[in-house]
């Protein structure tokens, strides 16, 4: 006797023969648990779903194409928008492509900001995964929680870069500029709030029955063909594959701070929660780490110890009295791009033909004019050698990678970036054909979409 | 294997396909001819001391307005391999014609080459032969040309596509 089909336990025996119980089922884009911008066609048997036919591309804007018009350093606003929960990683990648392609190494203090900064943003990405999918369970406190622990991190970000989603912090060669004064203190803060959330979600979901029999067993992809089909990261580690970029490859200070890659074995969506709940303390241990390791900047002052308003010390050096000028170091805003000479020098790297010269030496000396206009005017700016160079970074979803080619030129001739969460929606099919349509909801949210990066 | 050794196994399993090798900024690149591609990717896979398991991206680059190639072959399809037992990497490319824009398909290798293929499909209009599903990945299917292609002039607008009925 053949083995009683999960058809027929649903259904009850022979209820349904033939194809009266087949139907089409369109679910998306405008389907809020699609989150707008995917379609699933899945052929259904009663409730079970046979074949699913995924469909991307509602995000569309052309983020390739629109790289190669400007500038390399044009690029970087787009980045902003491809993992938009997660910005600061990808400004990075993209500026550490580029690096790569001119051959040429950050300052260490410069390599620490972008590891804190990464990881911070990390932790943004995991609470909003985690706290969206169990929303769409059904637990809507966690959602709130975790939006409330994202908002302290998000405060962080706003102090250092000016923005909280569109950040543009990164530049090829460095940072916009150096961390705020008293960030480290923030960040405690901001951090011992987060563990609190993450405890509280662990007492509210691990072993909750609810969540468990919505997860468990769920969505689950085999270690072989999670590997084939080019998947990294969080669902990468949830089949036991200890592969991260972070020590695989170890970027920026990755190499300096001690962290441990998580990893689960079942492959299923609890699995990824817990790789999920367990990275972001790992993310915060590196953070906290590699803020207490930071090379320490000098302490800028003035001859009297006061700070120098920033627009009166510009508009000196435009009227040319720059005498004395550079002999003083100043201490202004963080957020004023290049101001402060000696702390845009700590992060930024000294290769005249990449980085602007503070606004300081723009405005005091007519090599730092010339400098200026040499990387700002058009036919000039940033030129690669012309070859190609493929960076990755682990983003919050796996490998992020740019591969870049450039033709000796001002402009990029091709920025392509390989999406982390691509390879997990091309194999989604695998993971919810034979499950119920209730089933794709938890899956879909363990994947991560991040509609920006996948469509770009 | 450092990247060096990798190249060498491969020139010295298949020869004269392998027509160029390089390894700027520590990325070992060997460029394949296309009939051998296929095959080559097996052997990456297959070869235990290779162990490439993961294909980690495939894109294509359209060198028509590359200074110096603009005779020569217009695309190159970029194919980035990555092995996670080995932790080392390898670039192949294929190099086609505007003419004969064609490639024989790697989805029976990996998987993730469906989808991979068919973006370079939509954006550089590369076909792969014996794709199982060539639609576009990105764009709708009634959106003509293919816009990553350097003649695709970046200002140009298509009417949009109501939903199919």
């Amino acid at each position: 006797m053949a083995e009683t089909t999960r058809r027929e336990i649903m259904l009850g025996e022979g209820a349904g023969t033939g194809a009266s119980q087949d139907i089409k089922l369109g679910m998306g884009p405008a389907h809020p648990a699609m989150h707008g911008i995917i379609r699933i066609v899945a052929d259904l048997d009663g409730e079970t779903i046979r074949k699913a036919d995924v469909e991307i591309g509602y995000l569309h804007r052309a983020f390739e194409k629109d790289c190669e018009v400007g500038g390399w350093n044009n690029a970087i606003p787009y980045t902003d928008r491809l993992n938009y929960v997660s910005p600061l990683i990808n400004n990075f990648a993209y500026a550490s492509a580029v690096e790569k392609l001119l051959g040429i190494d950050v300052t260490e203090r410069c390599k620490y900001i972008r590891t804190i900064m990464s990881e911070i943003s990390r932790v943004c990405d995991h609470l909003t995964c985690v706290g969206a999918s169990s929303m769409e369970l059904g637990a809507f406190t966690v959602f709130l929680y975790m939006i409330k622990a994202r908002e302290f991190l998000w405060e962080l970000v706003e102090d250092v870069t000016g923005a909280r989603l569109t950040i543009s912090y990164g530049r090829v060669g460095g940072v916009k500029a150096d961390l705020p004064e008293g960030f480290e203190a923030k960040v405690r803060k901001a951090f011992k709030e987060t563990r609190e959330v993450l405890a509280e979600v662990h007492r509210l979901l691990t072993g909750n029955r609810i969540f468990m029999d919505r997860m468990v067993g769920v969505g689950a992809l085999s270690r072989e063909e999670t590997i084939a089909y080019g998947i990294t990261g969080p669902l990468l580690r949830a089949v036991g594959v200890a592969y991260d970029v972070r020590t695989a490859a170890p970027h920026w200070a990755y190499d300096r701070v001690e962290f441990e890659v998580v990893t689960q074995k079942d492959g299923d969506n609890y699995a990824r929660y817990l790789v999920r709940m367990a990275e972001m303390e790992q993310s915060m241990r590196i953070a906290e780490e590699a803020l207490a390791r930071m090379p320490v900047g000098p302490i800028n002052v003035d001859f009297e110890g006061r700070p120098i308003d920033p627009a009166a010390y510009v508009d000196q050096g435009k009227q040319g009295k720059t005498e004395g000028l550079l002999l003083l170091p100043i201490r202004l805003s963080p957020n004023l791009e290049g101001q402060n000479k000696r702390e845009y020098d700590q992060v930024n790297t000294g290769d005249k033909r990449v980085v602007l010269p503070p606004k300081e030496t723009t405005y005091g000396s007519i090599e730092g004019l010339m400098n200026h206009f040499m990387l700002i005017m058009e036919g000039y700016g940033i030129r690669p050698p012309a070859g190609e160079a493929y960076f990755a970074a682990e983003g919050a979803n796996g490998e992020l990678g740019f591969y870049v080619v450039s033709d000796g030129g001002d402009r990029p001739y091709r920025v392509r970036c390989r999406p982390p969460c691509l390879p997990p929606m091309a194999a989604l099919h695998r993971m919810i054909e034979g499950e119920m349509v209730a089933d794709l909801i938890p899956t879909f949210g363990s994947v991560n979409m991040i509609g920006g990066e996948l469509d770009r | 294997m450092d990247g060096g050794a990798i190249l060498e196994t491969l020139r010295a399993r298949f020869g004269a396909a392998l027509t160029d090798t390089h390894a700027q900024h520590g990325d070992h690149t060997a460029v394949v001819d296309r009939g051998a591609i296929v095959d080559v990717l097996k052997f990456c896979r297959d070869d235990a001391h290779l162990g490439f398991d993961m294909l980690s991206d495939l894109t294509a680059v359209d060198y028509l307005k590359y200074p110096g190639r603009e005779d020569g072959p217009r695309f190159e399809v970029v194919y980035h391999l990555y092995s996670v037992p080995h932790n080392h990497r390898v670039r192949l490319k294929v190099r086609v014609d505007e003419d004969d824009p064609v490639v024989p398909t790697a989805v029976p290798v990996w998987p993730i080459a469906n989808w991979l293929e068919r973006e370079v499909w939509d954006m550089f209009g590369i076909r792969f032969d014996g794709h199982p599903d060539p639609r576009r990945l990105l764009m709708y299917e009634e959106f003509v040309g293919h816009a990553l292609r350097k003649d695709y002039p970046i200002n140009r607008r298509q009417p949009l596509i109501g939903p199919r009925t």
